[in-house]
């Protein structure tokens, strides 16, 4: 079924251009009009779509996904700190799908412009934008974006339930509204009686919503400091529930055996080896695959193992070296973006000697802690649905349509999720497990991938080809020409979800690349989209994962040219675009004592702006003598305003060890079309002795909130390779850099 | 049937001697705090203790299972929390928490036999268990107020 918002979406999300002409065509009755309430509490009573209060306390919807950056806390103080309830009477639930969680800062990111550099009217318009995304109704976890959509909203519902609760009390004590004040739960009278908001909550819901003033930062209680997280006693008591853990009478559980090849299909199989295993319950024709349903996970995986089957070979190029070479024809073909294109590069690069490096990144795995998972029932014509997702109204479409019956027929449960990073943007589990269990209607069916179908059915971030050149004078880049080439990811996962390819000049393709705030007067950078249909996906922080590389490596690059100290050389190119990134810089310099690295260590640095967050890294590197070691790393950040310190430094630190396991290990590699990685031992990460000490500062002179999930991640693997430059001379322009050194595992 | 003793209770399982106690934890006994992240005893998620020793119950086959198992949900409860896990809770050292019962009780194991461990000891104990959030500065500071807080108590 293609779904509804799937087709808006594409018009609306991707095609930069047509978005401003569709966003503004939308009424301003439909954006102010009050938002639906699909809240239907059996008790106690519903204010607005984030609230729901009875006599046990106050529940704040958070509905965006928790894949462990905090989300879940952070939204919820947005509406505590206005409503005044004690962060202990605070529980938060992820409540339904729908139309009313729409994120609004999506729309933002797809304007085609640097966002360091929007404008007033730019800002104005992706605000418009955020509004068309109210009305399409696009409920997406992604892009770094939820706390900048919640920060006025939620606190808005906040406000307006407390205002609403006092009007109930003040008519009830025969006193002013002004007069009452509210404290923990509590409305307050003037002579000290105390009014709890549950006796208060059912004929506040009956009333119109007041529009009440948002508090001065300076008066908040909640906001601005490290608050407990909600979700943190049930993950340390192995009490939080991840879409493997649902309990159901009768449950089965479930394994997948699906097409190695990428691309190719089944002929047939035999299930008897799989149905001689003991535990083994059935064996069920998925078209693609084959899934084995058994007593317990293992019995089901080991006859998924054993399962004889007849695969289909894969049109796709048959290995990596024949995938890059299909990358790199892109460059003979047009550009697909030109999206910045300052003076006269041919003409600069001409008159001087310039650089020019090619440089490449290879396919990378998202590699979730907890593998693909899901668990459906299907029971009275109903599905219900447990799984971890980024975005709820497409997976309830896709599980629908699975099993053939109607969305409306469909419950999902957005479960705790062992980590996202952008693969559970994807659906695939989904239907997977709603296939399943239409095919044993009455039998819950949970699904677990083995790690190693986990790891052969990726939506990988791309390999890449960058070609750089570039030329100095006087201690400065006179010239910056940049094209990269890699498969689309806006192009093939917008396709997955919508069943329509999109058109235009693909931004996420050259983000990281073409809007990082240097002045150089000679500037352009040239995106070429792959005729290459290997599963791409957004992995964390998307293009910037792999443009930050190229950008901030030749950026070093040009500064050796120019005889210039690479962080000194940085600051002169950014100090006149964008103070904020100068200063994060500058942070980053003084925390790590940069140009003074202790006796046998060497320092790299790296910047990226991304997710409206200017970022910048010093990564330490020794040797050992047994191999290379990441001793240290520095992070400076300006997210703007910070609603919860701890959770942006968790975040930075997190992002920024995400980026460096893949720098030094990361490699998907594929023979006949599969990939060749298996399981963690040959597809590792940095683990607690290879991991750096960490240090993060965090500014907020950014004017507008940026994201905190991503931004971590860009500079990582620069800094890194800079770093190694710096101790040993290699300039190493691919990654992983264990092929370039030896390091520590 | 074999009788296996888990937080203190027994158990009775038909499952297959060869099936690994993790899949008996969690799909036969329904203690689904043990997590499976590889199967292959290279990420730590599903390591549970046996008579107080860190070990992977995805190649420990049931037949092999000789001791007392303890799991997370063994540990401690949200009610009353043990000191590692309250050490855990200070340093909000969970971000998605998928890995973490098997990080707690790898510390745990280190704990008992390290009671105040080095940094380079915690390196050592828990190279073995991976975070692919990348909490492991959260960890370490856990591990070190852990040690303390166990020494007072
Ligand atoms: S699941 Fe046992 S070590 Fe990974
Ligand atoms: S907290 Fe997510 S894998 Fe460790």
């Amino acid at each position: 079924m293609a779904s509804r918002i799937g087709k808006v979406t594409r018009r609306t999300l991707l095609v930069g251009a047509v978005a401003v002409a569709g966003g503004a065509a939308f009424g301003v009755w439909q954006i102010r009009r009050p938002l639906d309430n699909p809240l239907a509490p059996e008790r106690g009573a519903t204010l607005n779509p984030f609230l729901i209060i009875d006599g046990d306390g106050v529940t704040i919807i958070t509905p965006r996904a928790e894949m462990g950056q905090g989300i879940h806390t952070t939204l919820a103080a947005l509406v505590a700190e206005e409503l005044d309830v004690a962060w202990e009477q605070v529980k938060s639930w992820h409540g339904p799908p729908s139309a009313s969680y729409f994120n609004g800062a999506l729309m933002h990111a797809a304007l085609p412009v640097a966002e360091y550099a929007m404008t007033g009217w730019q800002t104005a318009l992706a605000e418009t934008l955020g509004r068309a995304s109210r009305v399409l109704g696009l409920q997406v976890t992604g892009g770094s974006t939820s706390t900048v959509d919640a920060y006025e909203r939620l606190r808005l519902a906040g406000a307006g339930a407390r205002e609403a609760l006092k009007a109930v009390a003040a008519e009830r004590l025969g006193v002013e509204p002004a007069a009452l004040s509210t404290a923990d739960g509590h409305v307050i009278a003037p002579d000290g009686i105390r009014l709890p908001y549950a006796d208060l909550a059912e004929a506040a819901a009956t009333r119109p919503v007041p529009q009440p003033e948002l508090r001065d930062p300076s008066q908040w209680r909640l906001l601005g400091r490290s608050l407990p997280r909600l979700d943190m006693v049930a993950k340390v008591t192995g009490t939080a529930e991840f879409a493997t853990d649902i309990k159901l009478p009768g449950l089965k559980c479930a394994a997948l055996r699906l097409c190695p090849h990428l691309g190719g299909g089944m002929e047939g199989f035999d299930p008897a080896p799989a149905l001689a295993v003991a535990g083994v319950e059935e064996v069920i024709d998925l078209g693609d695959g084959v899934g084995v349903v058994a007593r317990n996970t293992w019995a089901a995986m080991q006859g998924a193992a054993a399962v004889e089957v007849t695969w289909t070979p894969s049109p796709l190029p048959q290995d990596t070296d024949a995938m890059l070479a299909r990358i790199a024809e892109a460059f003979e073909g047009r550009h697909n973006s030109r999206m910045r294109n300052d003076g006269d590069p041919e003409g600069a690069l001409a008159g001087a000697a310039p650089l020019e490096v090619e440089y490449r990144v290879p396919f990378l795995h998202h590699s979730t802690m907890e593998p693909m998972s899901a668990t459906a029932w299907l029971h009275d014509g109903q599905l219900e649905l447990w799984c971890g997702n980024q975005a709820p109204r497409l997976h309830v479409d896709r599980a629908a349509d699975a099993a053939g019956i109607d969305p409306a027929d469909v419950t999902l449960h957005t479960t705790y999720m062992g980590g996202g990073f952008g693969r559970r943007a994807e659906s695939d589990f989904t239907h997977y497990a709603a296939k399943l269990a239409a095919a044993l209607p009455g039998t819950p069916i949970r699904l677990t991938y083995s790690r190693e179908e986990d790891m052969a059915h990726g939506f990988f971030r791309p390999a890449a080809i960058a070609r750089m050149r570039g030329a100095v004078a006087d201690g400065r880049a006179v010239a910056f020409d940049a094209q990269v080439a890699a498969p689309s990811v806006s192009q093939q996962a917008i396709g997955r979800m919508t069943g329509r390819r999109m058109g235009g000049p693909d931004k996420g393709h050259v983000e990281g690349l073409f809007d990082q705030p240097y002045a150089i007067p000679n500037c352009r950078v040239r995106g070429y989209l792959a005729d290459l249909d290997v599963p791409v996906g957004f992995w964390r922080a998307v293009g910037n994962s792999q443009n930050a590389f190229f950008h901030e490596c030749f950026i070093d690059e040009l500064a050796h040219a120019a005889g210039a100290d690479p962080l000194a050389f940085r600051l002169r190119h950014i100090r006149e675009r964008h103070a904020p990134s100068a200063r994060v810089l500058e942070a980053v310099a003084e925390m790590s004592d940069w140009g003074n690295p202790p006796e046998g260590h060497a320092h790299g640095v790296a910047f990226t702006f991304s997710f409206g967050t200017p970022t910048a890294q010093v990564v330490e590197l020794t040797d050992t003598g047994r191999g290379l070691k990441i001793t240290r790393a520095w992070i400076a950040c300006d997210p703007g305003r910070v609603l919860d310190p701890a959770i942006v430094r968790a975040q930075m630190e997190s992002g920024l060890i995400y980026g460096l396991s893949a720098a030094v290990t990361g490699e998907i590699t594929f023979a006949e079309a599969a990939v060749e990685q298996r399981n963690f031992p040959d597809y590792d990460a940095l683990r607690m002795h290879t991991a750096p000490r960490i240090t993060v500062r965090i500014l907020e002179d950014t004017p507008h909130m940026g994201g905190v999930g991503e931004p971590g991640t860009p500079p990582a693997a620069p800094a890194l390779a800079n770093a190694l430059h710096a101790l040993t001379g290699t300039r190493a322009r691919s990654l992983p850099l264990k092929h370039h050194a030896e390091f520590i595992v | 049937m074999t009788t296996l003793r888990v937080n203190g209770t027994e158990h009775e399982t038909d499952a297959p001697g060869d099936t690994p106690l993790l899949w008996v934890l969690r799909d036969e006994l329904g203690l689904t705090g043990t997590k499976y992240g590889c199967g292959v005893a290279s990420c730590g998620a599903c390591t549970v203790l046996l008579d107080g020793d860190a070990v992977r119950s995805c190649t420990l086959p049931l037949d092999a299972v000789a001791g007392a198992v303890t799991t997370i949900e063994g540990v401690g409860t949200p009610e009353a929390l043990a000191p590692i896990q309250a050490a855990w809770a200070r340093h909000q050292v969970a971000q998605c928490g998928y890995c973490q019962p098997g990080q707690i009780l790898q510390a745990a194991a280190l704990l008992r036999e390290t009671p105040s461990p080095s940094d380079d000891q915690i390196d050592d104990a828990m190279a073995g268990n991976l975070c692919r959030c990348g909490t492991y500065p959260a960890i370490r500071a856990a591990i070190h107020d852990a040690a303390r807080a166990l020494s007072e108590a």
